[in-house]
Protein backbone atom coordinates (compact mmCIF):
# COMPACT_ATOMS: atom_id res chain seq x y z
CA UNK A 1 0.00 0.00 0.00
CA UNK A 2 1.42 3.31 -1.11
CA UNK A 3 0.91 6.06 1.47
CA UNK A 4 0.69 8.95 -1.00
CA UNK A 5 -1.83 7.21 -3.18
CA UNK A 6 -3.98 6.32 -0.18
CA UNK A 7 -3.82 9.92 1.02
CA UNK A 8 -4.85 11.11 -2.44
CA UNK A 9 -7.84 8.75 -2.30
CA UNK A 10 -8.74 10.16 1.11
CA UNK A 11 -8.55 13.69 -0.30
CA UNK A 12 -10.78 12.64 -3.19
CA UNK A 13 -13.35 11.18 -0.78
CA UNK A 14 -13.40 14.40 1.24
CA UNK A 15 -13.87 16.46 -1.92
CA UNK A 16 -16.78 14.25 -3.00
CA UNK A 17 -18.52 14.78 0.33
CA UNK A 18 -17.79 18.52 0.35
CA UNK A 19 -18.98 18.77 -3.26
CA UNK A 20 -22.32 17.10 -2.51
CA UNK A 21 -22.69 19.31 0.56
CA UNK A 22 -22.23 22.41 -1.63
CA UNK A 23 -24.79 21.04 -4.06
CA UNK A 24 -27.53 21.58 -1.50
CA UNK A 25 -27.61 25.34 -2.12
CA UNK A 26 -28.24 26.92 -5.47
CA UNK A 27 -25.61 29.58 -4.81
CA UNK A 28 -22.77 27.13 -4.20
CA UNK A 29 -24.03 24.25 -6.35
CA UNK A 30 -21.90 24.95 -9.40
CA UNK A 31 -18.77 25.21 -7.28
CA UNK A 32 -19.79 21.99 -5.53
CA UNK A 33 -19.92 20.19 -8.84
CA UNK A 34 -16.45 21.51 -9.60
CA UNK A 35 -15.10 20.44 -6.20
CA UNK A 36 -16.45 16.96 -6.76
CA UNK A 37 -14.86 16.85 -10.24
CA UNK A 38 -11.57 17.96 -8.70
CA UNK A 39 -11.79 15.01 -6.32
CA UNK A 40 -12.25 12.69 -9.28
CA UNK A 41 -9.27 14.25 -11.05
CA UNK A 42 -7.06 13.69 -7.99
CA UNK A 43 -8.18 10.07 -7.68
CA UNK A 44 -7.45 9.44 -11.37
CA UNK A 45 -4.07 11.18 -11.25
CA UNK A 46 -2.99 9.24 -8.15
CA UNK A 47 -3.94 5.97 -9.81
CA UNK A 48 -2.15 6.80 -13.06
CA UNK A 49 1.12 7.36 -11.19
CA UNK A 50 1.17 3.71 -10.15
CA UNK A 51 0.62 2.10 -13.56
CA UNK A 52 3.53 0.94 -15.72
CA UNK A 53 4.71 3.61 -18.10
CA UNK A 54 4.34 1.27 -21.07
CA UNK A 55 0.56 1.22 -20.72
CA UNK A 56 0.23 5.01 -20.45
CA UNK A 57 -0.44 5.35 -24.19
CA UNK A 58 -3.34 2.87 -24.01
CA UNK A 59 -4.77 4.73 -21.05
CA UNK A 60 -4.46 8.10 -22.74
CA UNK A 61 -6.25 6.85 -25.86
CA UNK A 62 -9.12 5.39 -23.81
CA UNK A 63 -9.49 8.53 -21.70
CA UNK A 64 -9.41 10.85 -24.71
CA UNK A 65 -11.97 8.71 -26.52
CA UNK A 66 -14.25 8.54 -23.47
CA UNK A 67 -13.93 12.27 -22.76
CA UNK A 68 -14.77 13.16 -26.35
CA UNK A 69 -17.87 10.96 -26.38
CA UNK A 70 -18.94 12.21 -22.93
CA UNK A 71 -18.52 15.88 -23.82
CA UNK A 72 -20.34 15.58 -27.14
CA UNK A 73 -23.27 13.79 -25.51
CA UNK A 74 -23.39 16.24 -22.58
CA UNK A 75 -23.31 19.37 -24.73
CA UNK A 76 -25.52 18.15 -27.57
CA UNK A 77 -28.46 17.03 -25.48
CA UNK A 78 -31.49 19.29 -25.13
CA UNK A 79 -32.69 19.99 -21.61
CA UNK A 80 -35.83 17.93 -22.23
CA UNK A 81 -33.50 15.02 -23.04
CA UNK A 82 -31.45 15.18 -19.83
CA UNK A 83 -33.25 12.22 -18.18
CA UNK A 84 -32.38 9.81 -20.96
CA UNK A 85 -28.76 10.93 -21.21
CA UNK A 86 -28.34 10.63 -17.44
CA UNK A 87 -29.79 7.11 -17.71
CA UNK A 88 -27.32 6.30 -20.48
CA UNK A 89 -24.27 7.61 -18.56
CA UNK A 90 -25.47 5.65 -15.59
CA UNK A 91 -25.63 2.50 -17.69
CA UNK A 92 -22.05 3.03 -18.89
CA UNK A 93 -20.92 3.31 -15.27
CA UNK A 94 -22.65 0.04 -14.46
CA UNK A 95 -21.07 -1.77 -17.40
CA UNK A 96 -17.66 -0.36 -16.45
CA UNK A 97 -18.01 -1.81 -12.95
CA UNK A 98 -18.99 -5.17 -14.43
CA UNK A 99 -15.98 -5.11 -16.77
CA UNK A 100 -13.53 -4.15 -14.01
CA UNK A 101 -14.73 -6.92 -11.70
CA UNK A 102 -14.65 -9.45 -14.54
CA UNK A 103 -11.21 -8.29 -15.59
CA UNK A 104 -9.83 -8.72 -12.08
CA UNK A 105 -11.48 -12.12 -11.67
CA UNK A 106 -10.13 -13.29 -15.03
CA UNK A 107 -6.63 -12.09 -14.22
CA UNK A 108 -6.51 -13.97 -10.93
CA UNK A 109 -8.27 -17.18 -11.90
CA UNK A 110 -7.22 -17.66 -15.53
CA UNK A 111 -3.82 -16.01 -15.80
CA UNK A 112 -2.30 -16.12 -12.36
CA UNK A 113 -4.16 -19.35 -11.49
CA UNK A 114 -4.96 -18.13 -8.03
CA UNK A 115 -8.09 -18.93 -6.13
CA UNK A 116 -9.72 -15.78 -4.74
CA UNK A 117 -11.30 -16.10 -1.32
CA UNK A 118 -15.00 -16.21 -0.61
CA UNK A 119 -15.23 -12.47 0.16
CA UNK A 120 -13.51 -11.43 -3.08
CA UNK A 121 -15.46 -13.80 -5.31
CA UNK A 122 -18.76 -12.81 -3.66
CA UNK A 123 -17.88 -9.18 -4.38
CA UNK A 124 -17.13 -10.07 -8.01
CA UNK A 125 -20.52 -11.77 -8.26
CA UNK A 126 -22.32 -8.73 -6.81
CA UNK A 127 -20.44 -6.29 -9.02
CA UNK A 128 -21.14 -8.30 -12.17
CA UNK A 129 -24.78 -8.85 -11.26
CA UNK A 130 -25.65 -5.28 -10.22
CA UNK A 131 -23.47 -3.76 -12.95
CA UNK A 132 -25.13 -5.91 -15.63
CA UNK A 133 -28.66 -5.04 -14.52
CA UNK A 134 -27.72 -1.37 -14.31
CA UNK A 135 -26.37 -1.38 -17.87
CA UNK A 136 -29.22 -3.01 -19.79
CA UNK A 137 -31.86 -1.54 -17.46
CA UNK A 138 -30.49 1.94 -18.15
CA UNK A 139 -30.33 1.32 -21.88
CA UNK A 140 -34.02 0.30 -21.87
CA UNK A 141 -34.87 3.39 -19.80
CA UNK A 142 -32.87 5.50 -22.29
CA UNK A 143 -34.76 3.98 -25.24
CA UNK A 144 -38.14 4.44 -23.55
CA UNK A 145 -37.44 8.07 -22.68
CA UNK A 146 -35.94 9.00 -26.05
CA UNK A 147 -38.74 7.30 -27.96
CA UNK A 148 -36.45 4.61 -29.44
CA UNK A 149 -38.96 2.07 -28.16
CA UNK A 150 -42.52 2.63 -26.97
CA UNK A 151 -42.80 4.14 -23.51
CA UNK A 152 -45.72 1.84 -22.77
CA UNK A 153 -45.40 -0.92 -20.22
CA UNK A 154 -44.66 -4.20 -21.98
CA UNK A 155 -46.51 -6.99 -20.23
CA UNK A 156 -46.86 -10.67 -21.05
CA UNK A 157 -48.15 -13.77 -19.35
CA UNK A 158 -45.96 -15.29 -16.64
CA UNK A 159 -43.67 -12.23 -16.63
CA UNK A 160 -43.11 -12.10 -12.90
CA UNK A 161 -42.64 -15.88 -12.70
CA UNK A 162 -39.98 -15.80 -15.43
CA UNK A 163 -38.14 -12.96 -13.66
CA UNK A 164 -38.31 -14.83 -10.38
CA UNK A 165 -36.94 -18.02 -11.94
CA UNK A 166 -34.10 -16.07 -13.58
CA UNK A 167 -33.31 -14.46 -10.25
CA UNK A 168 -33.14 -17.87 -8.55
CA UNK A 169 -30.95 -19.15 -11.39
CA UNK A 170 -28.65 -16.16 -10.85
CA UNK A 171 -28.33 -16.93 -7.14
CA UNK A 172 -27.51 -20.60 -7.87
CA UNK A 173 -24.95 -19.56 -10.48
CA UNK A 174 -23.40 -17.12 -8.00
CA UNK A 175 -22.89 -19.95 -5.53
CA UNK A 176 -21.15 -21.97 -8.26
CA UNK A 177 -18.87 -19.03 -9.08
CA UNK A 178 -17.79 -18.77 -5.45
CA UNK A 179 -17.32 -22.54 -5.01
CA UNK A 180 -15.56 -23.18 -8.30
CA UNK A 181 -13.57 -20.09 -9.24
CA UNK A 182 -11.42 -21.88 -11.83
CA UNK A 183 -14.21 -22.55 -14.32
CA UNK A 184 -15.08 -19.28 -16.14
CA UNK A 185 -18.35 -20.63 -17.56
CA UNK A 186 -20.27 -19.70 -14.41
CA UNK A 187 -19.24 -16.07 -14.23
CA UNK A 188 -19.79 -15.61 -17.98
CA UNK A 189 -23.29 -17.13 -17.76
CA UNK A 190 -24.01 -14.95 -14.74
CA UNK A 191 -22.99 -11.83 -16.68
CA UNK A 192 -25.35 -12.80 -19.51
CA UNK A 193 -28.15 -13.47 -17.06
CA UNK A 194 -27.69 -10.09 -15.35
CA UNK A 195 -27.79 -8.33 -18.71
CA UNK A 196 -30.99 -10.19 -19.63
CA UNK A 197 -32.60 -9.43 -16.26
CA UNK A 198 -31.89 -5.72 -16.67
CA UNK A 199 -33.97 -5.71 -19.85
CA UNK A 200 -36.79 -7.82 -18.43
CA UNK A 201 -37.07 -5.82 -15.22
CA UNK A 202 -37.44 -2.43 -16.92
CA UNK A 203 -39.70 -3.25 -19.92
CA UNK A 204 -42.89 -3.64 -17.82
CA UNK A 205 -42.45 -0.17 -16.32
CA UNK A 206 -44.35 2.60 -18.10
CA UNK A 207 -42.74 5.83 -19.30
CA UNK A 208 -44.42 7.93 -16.62
CA UNK A 209 -42.76 5.88 -13.86
CA UNK A 210 -39.29 6.63 -15.25
CA UNK A 211 -38.41 9.17 -12.50
CA UNK A 212 -38.42 6.27 -10.05
CA UNK A 213 -36.52 3.94 -12.39
CA UNK A 214 -33.77 6.46 -13.14
CA UNK A 215 -33.29 7.21 -9.45
CA UNK A 216 -33.13 3.52 -8.64
CA UNK A 217 -30.66 2.76 -11.45
CA UNK A 218 -28.56 5.67 -10.21
CA UNK A 219 -28.46 3.95 -6.85
CA UNK A 220 -27.55 0.60 -8.46
CA UNK A 221 -24.59 2.11 -10.32
CA UNK A 222 -23.29 3.31 -6.94
CA UNK A 223 -23.74 -0.13 -5.44
CA UNK A 224 -21.93 -1.73 -8.39
CA UNK A 225 -18.99 0.64 -7.91
CA UNK A 226 -19.06 -0.19 -4.22
CA UNK A 227 -18.93 -3.95 -4.88
CA UNK A 228 -16.02 -3.36 -7.26
CA UNK A 229 -14.29 -1.56 -4.40
CA UNK A 230 -14.52 -4.75 -2.35
CA UNK A 231 -13.08 -6.73 -5.28
CA UNK A 232 -10.08 -4.42 -5.55
CA UNK A 233 -9.78 -3.70 -1.83
CA UNK A 234 -10.07 -0.03 -2.69
CA UNK A 235 -11.62 2.35 -0.17
CA UNK A 236 -12.29 5.34 -2.45
CA UNK A 237 -14.53 3.15 -4.60
CA UNK A 238 -16.43 2.03 -1.52
CA UNK A 239 -16.92 5.56 -0.13
CA UNK A 240 -18.08 6.99 -3.46
CA UNK A 241 -20.20 3.98 -4.29
CA UNK A 242 -21.90 4.18 -0.88
CA UNK A 243 -22.58 7.92 -1.32
CA UNK A 244 -24.17 7.40 -4.72
CA UNK A 245 -26.05 4.28 -3.64
CA UNK A 246 -27.60 6.18 -0.73
CA UNK A 247 -28.26 9.25 -2.87
CA UNK A 248 -30.18 7.21 -5.44
CA UNK A 249 -32.21 5.54 -2.71
CA UNK A 250 -33.22 8.89 -1.17
CA UNK A 251 -34.37 10.21 -4.55
CA UNK A 252 -36.21 6.94 -5.27
CA UNK A 253 -38.12 7.31 -1.99
CA UNK A 254 -38.98 10.94 -2.72
CA UNK A 255 -40.32 10.02 -6.16
CA UNK A 256 -42.36 7.09 -4.81
CA UNK A 257 -43.84 9.31 -2.13
CA UNK A 258 -44.75 11.96 -4.70
CA UNK A 259 -46.75 9.36 -6.60
CA UNK A 260 -48.09 7.61 -3.49
CA UNK A 261 -46.74 4.31 -4.79
CA UNK A 262 -44.62 1.70 -3.12
CA UNK A 263 -41.33 0.82 -4.78
CA UNK A 264 -42.54 -2.77 -5.25
CA UNK A 265 -45.67 -1.51 -6.97
CA UNK A 266 -43.56 0.55 -9.42
CA UNK A 267 -41.15 -2.31 -10.09
CA UNK A 268 -43.93 -4.80 -10.82
CA UNK A 269 -44.95 -2.39 -13.54
CA UNK A 270 -47.99 -2.00 -15.74
CA UNK A 271 -49.44 1.04 -13.96
CA UNK A 272 -52.15 2.92 -15.85
CA UNK A 273 -52.18 0.38 -18.65
CA UNK A 274 -55.03 -1.82 -17.42
CA UNK A 275 -56.89 -1.13 -20.65
CA UNK A 276 -60.42 -1.01 -19.26
CA UNK A 277 -61.91 2.44 -19.78
CA UNK A 278 -62.60 4.22 -16.54
CA UNK A 279 -66.25 4.65 -15.60
CA UNK A 280 -67.30 8.25 -15.83
CA UNK A 281 -70.21 7.74 -13.48
CA UNK A 282 -72.94 8.03 -16.10
CA UNK A 283 -73.13 11.78 -16.64
CA UNK A 284 -70.65 13.41 -18.98
CA UNK A 285 -68.61 16.12 -17.36
CA UNK A 286 -69.51 19.60 -18.58
CA UNK A 287 -66.53 21.89 -19.02
CA UNK A 288 -66.47 25.63 -19.58
CA UNK A 289 -64.31 26.82 -22.43
CA UNK A 290 -62.62 30.17 -22.56
CA UNK A 291 -61.25 32.08 -25.55
CA UNK A 292 -57.84 33.76 -25.73
CA UNK A 293 -59.23 37.30 -25.49
CA UNK A 294 -61.35 36.51 -22.48
CA UNK A 295 -58.44 34.70 -20.84
CA UNK A 296 -56.21 37.75 -21.42
CA UNK A 297 -58.78 39.95 -19.73
CA UNK A 298 -58.81 37.67 -16.71
CA UNK A 299 -55.00 37.85 -16.53
CA UNK A 300 -55.30 41.62 -16.75
CA UNK A 301 -57.62 41.80 -13.75
CA UNK A 302 -55.77 39.67 -11.17
CA UNK A 303 -53.15 40.60 -8.62
CA UNK A 304 -51.82 37.12 -7.78
CA UNK A 305 -51.05 34.27 -10.14
CA UNK A 306 -49.64 30.78 -9.68
CA UNK A 307 -48.49 28.94 -12.80
CA UNK A 308 -48.53 25.13 -12.63
CA UNK A 309 -46.33 23.67 -15.38
CA UNK A 310 -46.58 20.00 -16.35
CA UNK A 311 -44.58 17.89 -18.74
CA UNK A 312 -47.12 18.73 -21.49
CA UNK A 313 -45.63 22.24 -21.43
CA UNK A 314 -42.17 20.90 -22.19
CA UNK A 315 -43.48 18.57 -24.89
CA UNK A 316 -45.06 21.58 -26.61
CA UNK A 317 -41.76 23.52 -26.15
CA UNK A 318 -43.74 26.31 -24.51
CA UNK A 319 -41.16 27.24 -21.83
CA UNK A 320 -40.08 30.45 -23.52
CA UNK A 321 -43.67 31.55 -24.11
CA UNK A 322 -44.24 30.90 -20.40
CA UNK A 323 -41.26 33.15 -19.59
CA UNK A 324 -42.75 35.95 -21.71
CA UNK A 325 -46.07 35.57 -19.91
CA UNK A 326 -44.26 35.64 -16.57
CA UNK A 327 -42.33 38.83 -17.46
CA UNK A 328 -45.45 40.54 -18.72
CA UNK A 329 -47.35 39.74 -15.53
CA UNK A 330 -44.42 40.91 -13.39
CA UNK A 331 -44.48 44.22 -15.27
CA UNK A 332 -48.14 44.59 -14.39
CA UNK A 333 -47.29 44.09 -10.72
CA UNK A 334 -48.98 40.72 -10.56
CA UNK A 335 -47.41 38.46 -7.94
CA UNK A 336 -46.36 35.48 -10.10
CA UNK A 337 -45.02 32.20 -8.76
CA UNK A 338 -44.61 28.71 -10.14
CA UNK A 339 -45.84 25.63 -8.26
CA UNK A 340 -43.64 22.61 -8.97
CA UNK A 341 -44.93 19.12 -8.27
CA UNK A 342 -42.07 16.63 -7.60
CA UNK A 343 -43.06 14.47 -10.59
CA UNK A 344 -43.78 17.38 -12.94
CA UNK A 345 -40.87 16.35 -15.16
CA UNK A 346 -39.28 13.10 -16.28
CA UNK A 347 -36.73 12.88 -13.47
CA UNK A 348 -36.42 14.44 -10.00
CA UNK A 349 -36.08 18.23 -10.35
CA UNK A 350 -36.39 18.13 -14.15
CA UNK A 351 -39.07 20.84 -14.37
CA UNK A 352 -36.83 23.28 -12.47
CA UNK A 353 -34.08 22.76 -15.04
CA UNK A 354 -36.49 23.27 -17.94
CA UNK A 355 -37.72 26.56 -16.45
CA UNK A 356 -34.19 27.67 -15.54
CA UNK A 357 -33.22 27.14 -19.18
CA UNK A 358 -36.03 29.52 -20.17
CA UNK A 359 -34.47 32.12 -17.84
CA UNK A 360 -37.14 31.95 -15.17
CA UNK A 361 -35.50 32.86 -11.83
CA UNK A 362 -35.27 29.85 -9.51
CA UNK A 363 -36.57 31.79 -6.50
CA UNK A 364 -39.95 31.99 -8.28
CA UNK A 365 -40.19 28.18 -8.37
CA UNK A 366 -41.90 26.93 -5.23
CA UNK A 367 -42.17 23.28 -4.23
CA UNK A 368 -45.53 21.70 -3.51
CA UNK A 369 -45.47 21.62 0.31
CA UNK A 370 -44.51 25.28 0.52
CA UNK A 371 -47.15 26.63 -1.85
CA UNK A 372 -50.12 24.33 -1.28
CA UNK A 373 -51.69 26.50 1.42
CA UNK A 374 -51.41 29.62 -0.74
CA UNK A 375 -53.80 28.52 -3.49
CA UNK A 376 -56.84 29.44 -1.36
CA UNK A 377 -55.91 33.13 -1.41
CA UNK A 378 -54.74 33.31 -5.00
CA UNK A 379 -56.77 35.05 -7.72
CA UNK A 380 -55.72 32.93 -10.66
CA UNK A 381 -54.04 29.59 -11.26
CA UNK A 382 -52.80 28.81 -14.76
CA UNK A 383 -52.27 25.09 -15.37
CA UNK A 384 -50.16 24.29 -18.46
CA UNK A 385 -49.97 20.69 -19.65
CA UNK A 386 -50.41 19.17 -16.18
CA UNK A 387 -53.20 16.79 -15.31
CA UNK A 388 -52.93 14.11 -12.64
CA UNK A 389 -50.91 16.34 -10.29
CA UNK A 390 -53.84 18.80 -10.08
CA UNK A 391 -56.63 16.21 -9.86
CA UNK A 392 -58.70 16.73 -6.67
CA UNK A 393 -59.82 13.08 -6.93
CA UNK A 394 -56.51 12.19 -5.29
CA UNK A 395 -57.89 13.86 -2.15
CA UNK A 396 -61.60 13.14 -2.19
CA UNK A 397 -62.31 10.05 -4.29
CA UNK A 398 -61.16 6.85 -2.54
CA UNK A 399 -62.08 4.88 -5.67
CA UNK A 400 -59.60 6.77 -7.85
CA UNK A 401 -56.35 4.98 -8.86
CA UNK A 402 -54.39 8.03 -7.76
CA UNK A 403 -56.20 8.43 -4.42
CA UNK A 404 -53.68 9.41 -1.75
CA UNK A 405 -51.16 10.92 -4.14
CA UNK A 406 -50.12 14.40 -2.96
CA UNK A 407 -51.53 16.96 -5.41
CA UNK A 408 -51.54 20.72 -5.82
CA UNK A 409 -54.66 22.37 -4.34
CA UNK A 410 -55.32 24.43 -7.48
CA UNK A 411 -59.13 24.12 -7.21
CA UNK A 412 -59.02 26.36 -4.10
CA UNK A 413 -58.01 29.41 -6.11
CA UNK A 414 -60.65 31.90 -7.19
CA UNK A 415 -60.23 31.07 -10.88
CA UNK A 416 -58.35 28.27 -12.62
CA UNK A 417 -57.47 28.35 -16.32
CA UNK A 418 -56.22 25.09 -17.80
CA UNK A 419 -54.24 25.12 -21.04
CA UNK A 420 -54.63 21.68 -22.55
CA UNK A 421 -54.49 20.11 -25.99
CA UNK A 422 -57.82 18.28 -25.65
CA UNK A 423 -59.85 16.33 -23.15
CA UNK A 424 -57.52 13.28 -23.11
CA UNK A 425 -56.95 11.86 -19.65
CA UNK A 426 -53.53 11.91 -17.98
CA UNK A 427 -51.19 8.94 -17.83
CA UNK A 428 -53.18 7.32 -15.04
CA UNK A 429 -56.05 7.10 -17.51
CA UNK A 430 -58.57 8.84 -15.30
CA UNK A 431 -60.84 11.80 -15.70
CA UNK A 432 -60.03 15.00 -13.92
CA UNK A 433 -63.02 16.48 -12.11
CA UNK A 434 -61.14 19.77 -11.77
CA UNK A 435 -62.00 20.48 -15.41
CA UNK A 436 -65.71 20.39 -14.60
CA UNK A 437 -65.45 22.63 -11.54
CA UNK A 438 -67.36 25.92 -11.45
CA UNK A 439 -64.23 28.04 -11.15
CA UNK A 440 -62.33 26.20 -13.89
CA UNK A 441 -62.02 27.43 -17.47
CA UNK A 442 -60.50 25.34 -20.27
CA UNK A 443 -58.23 26.98 -22.81
CA UNK A 444 -57.91 24.34 -25.52
CA UNK A 445 -55.08 24.19 -28.05
CA UNK A 446 -51.35 23.61 -28.41
CA UNK A 447 -49.67 25.14 -25.36
CA UNK A 448 -47.02 27.07 -27.30
CA UNK A 449 -49.45 28.61 -29.79
CA UNK A 450 -52.02 29.40 -27.13
CA UNK A 451 -49.47 31.06 -24.89
CA UNK A 452 -47.92 33.07 -27.70
CA UNK A 453 -51.38 34.38 -28.64
CA UNK A 454 -52.21 35.03 -25.00
CA UNK A 455 -49.01 37.06 -24.58
CA UNK A 456 -49.64 39.23 -27.63
CA UNK A 457 -53.27 39.73 -26.57
CA UNK A 458 -52.17 40.74 -23.08
CA UNK A 459 -49.63 43.22 -24.49
CA UNK A 460 -52.42 45.13 -26.18
CA UNK A 461 -54.53 45.48 -23.06
CA UNK B 1 -9.35 -10.98 1.15
CA UNK B 2 -9.07 -11.70 4.84
CA UNK B 3 -11.63 -10.83 7.50
CA UNK B 4 -9.13 -8.33 8.94
CA UNK B 5 -9.13 -6.44 5.63
CA UNK B 6 -12.85 -6.84 5.08
CA UNK B 7 -14.18 -5.39 8.32
CA UNK B 8 -12.66 -1.88 7.95
CA UNK B 9 -14.05 -1.75 4.41
CA UNK B 10 -17.46 -2.69 5.78
CA UNK B 11 -17.19 0.21 8.24
CA UNK B 12 -16.49 2.54 5.32
CA UNK B 13 -19.52 1.19 3.46
CA UNK B 14 -21.93 1.59 6.37
CA UNK B 15 -20.74 5.05 7.45
CA UNK B 16 -20.47 6.24 3.83
CA UNK B 17 -24.07 5.16 3.17
CA UNK B 18 -25.27 6.93 6.29
CA UNK B 19 -23.42 10.09 5.27
CA UNK B 20 -24.96 9.85 1.80
CA UNK B 21 -28.48 9.63 3.22
CA UNK B 22 -27.89 12.63 5.48
CA UNK B 23 -26.32 14.76 2.74
CA UNK B 24 -28.85 14.05 0.01
CA UNK B 25 -31.92 14.47 2.23
CA UNK B 26 -30.92 18.13 2.64
CA UNK B 27 -30.73 18.93 -1.09
CA UNK B 28 -33.77 20.99 -2.22
CA UNK B 29 -35.93 19.55 -5.05
CA UNK B 30 -34.83 22.40 -7.35
CA UNK B 31 -31.37 20.87 -7.52
CA UNK B 32 -32.31 17.20 -7.80
CA UNK B 33 -31.51 16.84 -11.48
CA UNK B 34 -28.00 18.38 -11.37
CA UNK B 35 -27.41 16.49 -8.11
CA UNK B 36 -28.28 13.25 -9.81
CA UNK B 37 -26.02 13.83 -12.79
CA UNK B 38 -23.18 14.83 -10.44
CA UNK B 39 -23.64 11.77 -8.23
CA UNK B 40 -23.85 9.75 -11.42
CA UNK B 41 -20.42 11.11 -12.31
CA UNK B 42 -19.15 10.15 -8.84
CA UNK B 43 -20.28 6.56 -9.45
CA UNK B 44 -17.86 6.67 -12.37
CA UNK B 45 -15.14 6.34 -9.69
CA UNK B 46 -14.94 2.81 -11.00
CA UNK B 47 -12.57 4.52 -13.47
CA UNK B 48 -9.90 3.98 -10.79
CA UNK B 49 -10.52 0.25 -11.02
CA UNK B 50 -10.45 0.45 -14.81
CA UNK B 51 -7.04 2.15 -14.72
CA UNK B 52 -5.68 -0.60 -12.49
CA UNK B 53 -7.17 -3.23 -14.82
CA UNK B 54 -5.47 -1.58 -17.82
CA UNK B 55 -2.14 -2.12 -16.13
CA UNK B 56 -1.85 -5.56 -17.76
CA UNK B 57 0.88 -5.76 -20.35
CA UNK B 58 -0.30 -8.07 -23.10
CA UNK B 59 -2.98 -7.33 -25.65
CA UNK B 60 -3.63 -11.08 -25.78
CA UNK B 61 -5.01 -10.82 -22.26
CA UNK B 62 -8.79 -10.60 -21.89
CA UNK B 63 -8.31 -8.74 -18.61
CA UNK B 64 -6.51 -5.93 -20.40
CA UNK B 65 -9.26 -5.54 -22.98
CA UNK B 66 -11.97 -5.57 -20.34
CA UNK B 67 -10.02 -2.90 -18.48
CA UNK B 68 -9.74 -0.71 -21.56
CA UNK B 69 -13.44 -1.04 -22.37
CA UNK B 70 -14.21 -0.18 -18.74
CA UNK B 71 -11.92 2.84 -18.95
CA UNK B 72 -13.69 4.28 -21.99
CA UNK B 73 -17.13 3.70 -20.46
CA UNK B 74 -16.20 5.08 -17.04
CA UNK B 75 -14.63 8.16 -18.65
CA UNK B 76 -17.84 8.85 -20.58
CA UNK B 77 -19.73 8.51 -17.28
CA UNK B 78 -17.39 10.83 -15.36
CA UNK B 79 -16.78 13.53 -17.97
CA UNK B 80 -20.33 13.51 -19.33
CA UNK B 81 -21.90 13.56 -15.87
CA UNK B 82 -19.91 16.53 -14.57
CA UNK B 83 -20.25 18.41 -17.88
CA UNK B 84 -24.02 18.15 -18.03
CA UNK B 85 -24.33 19.05 -14.35
CA UNK B 86 -22.26 22.18 -14.95
CA UNK B 87 -24.32 23.03 -18.02
CA UNK B 88 -27.51 22.89 -15.96
CA UNK B 89 -26.20 24.72 -12.90
CA UNK B 90 -24.96 27.55 -15.09
CA UNK B 91 -28.58 28.27 -16.01
CA UNK B 92 -29.92 28.69 -12.50
CA UNK B 93 -30.32 32.42 -11.91
CA UNK B 94 -31.91 34.38 -9.14
CA UNK B 95 -34.04 37.41 -9.82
Amino acid sequence: MNLYIELAYLAASILFVAGIKMLNRTKTARKGNFVSALGMFIAILATVTQVRSIVLADILICILLGSAIGLVLAYKVKMTGVPEIVALFNGFGGLASLAVALSDFWLHTRQLHLSPGVITSTSVVLSVFIGGITFTGSVIAFLKLSGGISGRAIMYKGQHLINLLLLIAAIVLSVFVVINTSDPIYIITLSGLALLLGILLVIPIGGADMPVVISLLNSYSGMAACATGFVLNNSVLIVSGALVGASGMVLTQIMCKAMNRSLINVLLGGFGQTGSPVQTGGSEMVVKEVGIEEAAQIFDSVSSLIIVPGYGMAVAQAQHAVRELYELCEKRNINVRFAIHPVAGRMPGHMNVLLAEANIPYDKLVEMELINDDFANTDLVFVIGANDVVNPAAKNNPGSPIFGMPVLNVEQARTVIVSKRGMNPGYAGIENELFGADNCLMLFGDAKQTLTKLVSELKEL
Amino acid sequence: MTIELFIPLLYILVLGSYLGFELISKVPPTLHTPLMSASNAISGITIVGALIACNELGYESLSKWLGMIALVLATINVVGGYAISDRMLKMFKKK
